[in-house]
């Protein structure tokens, strides 16, 4: 058809669906795999993972807001986490 | 320990960690520590929240739509509160950013979501930027972003468990 691709193919819908797919923790149950996750679910279970995830952020900067009195952020600590984190 | 593919975990959890510390040190310097009212404390949240929020995008910088809306977001906001007339004029470049990271797709986007548009619209207002891109454009996003989106968690996550015992 145009090759602006603006319209985009369902091959490559379906495989940015998919790909989104395996990004969710509740869906990786991998029951059958395939087509049993319908777009809509997929869908519907990233924009609540999103929600769930961005929750989690403001959970925790509560908490780090609560003990910022306590931590004292040598430049030792920060090698340490960073490479704690690494692993 | 190198991921030579799309998001290279590793750094992007170094630069997000220095960053945020670093910003977690200077909101920790602004306040006296006597200070432990609830207005503080939440001063003190909403801070650390746009310094969480900053970090991950300063660490993506513009590789990414959806980073670039955040830091526009982000850089709009301070600008507003230094000066009240810019928001009309700002109001203006995000249509010419939006425009330029979409391909001019905005009004194109019904035609794409067959059968699960308003899904697809949910997501929209879920990912920065998300109402001005295209289908294809906005899956690939949301996919970088929930990547980041746990790295802020897991590093944030492990920060308060080692600060806070």
């Amino acid at each position: 058809m145009s090759g602006a691709s603006n319209k985009i193919t369902d091959d490559e819908l379906n495989a940015l669906i998919l790909r989104l797919g395996t990004l969710l923790p509740q869906l990786n149950h991998g029951r059958h795999g395939r087509a049993s996750s319908s777009t809509t679910k997929i869908l519907k279970e990233t924009c609540s993972y999103i929600r769930r995830l961005q929750k989690e952020v403001d959970d925790l900067s509560k908490r780090l807001s609560k003990c910022l009195d306590s931590m004292d952020i040598t430049s030792s600590d920060a090698e340490f986490l960073t490479n704690l984190l690494q692993q | 320990m190198n991921n030579p593919h799309h998001l290279n975990p590793t750094s992007l959890k170094s630069r997000f960690t220095t960053r945020f510390l670093r910003a977690l040190t200077k909101i920790r310097a602004q306040k006296p520590i006597s200070s432990s009212s609830p207005t503080e404390i939440f001063r003190r949240y909403r801070r650390i929240k746009v310094a969480a929020d900053k970090s991950m995008a300063y660490s993506v910088r513009s590789r990414r739509i959806w980073s670039r809306a955040m830091l526009w977001k982000l850089r709009s906001r301070s600008y507003r509160r230094q000066d009240p007339c810019s928001g009309r004029r700002s109001g203006k470049t995000n249509q010419a950013i939006m425009k330029k990271s979409s391909n001019g797709n905005i009004t194109r986007r019904r035609e794409d979501g067959v059968g699960f548009v308003e899904e697809a619209d949910e997501l929209r207002q879920l990912v920065p930027g998300g109402e001005t891109m295209n289908l294809c454009n906005l899956l690939d996003e949301t996919a970088h972003y929930i990547k980041c989106l746990t790295t802020q968690v897991q590093v944030m996550k492990k920060i308060a468990d080692f600060y806070s015992f």
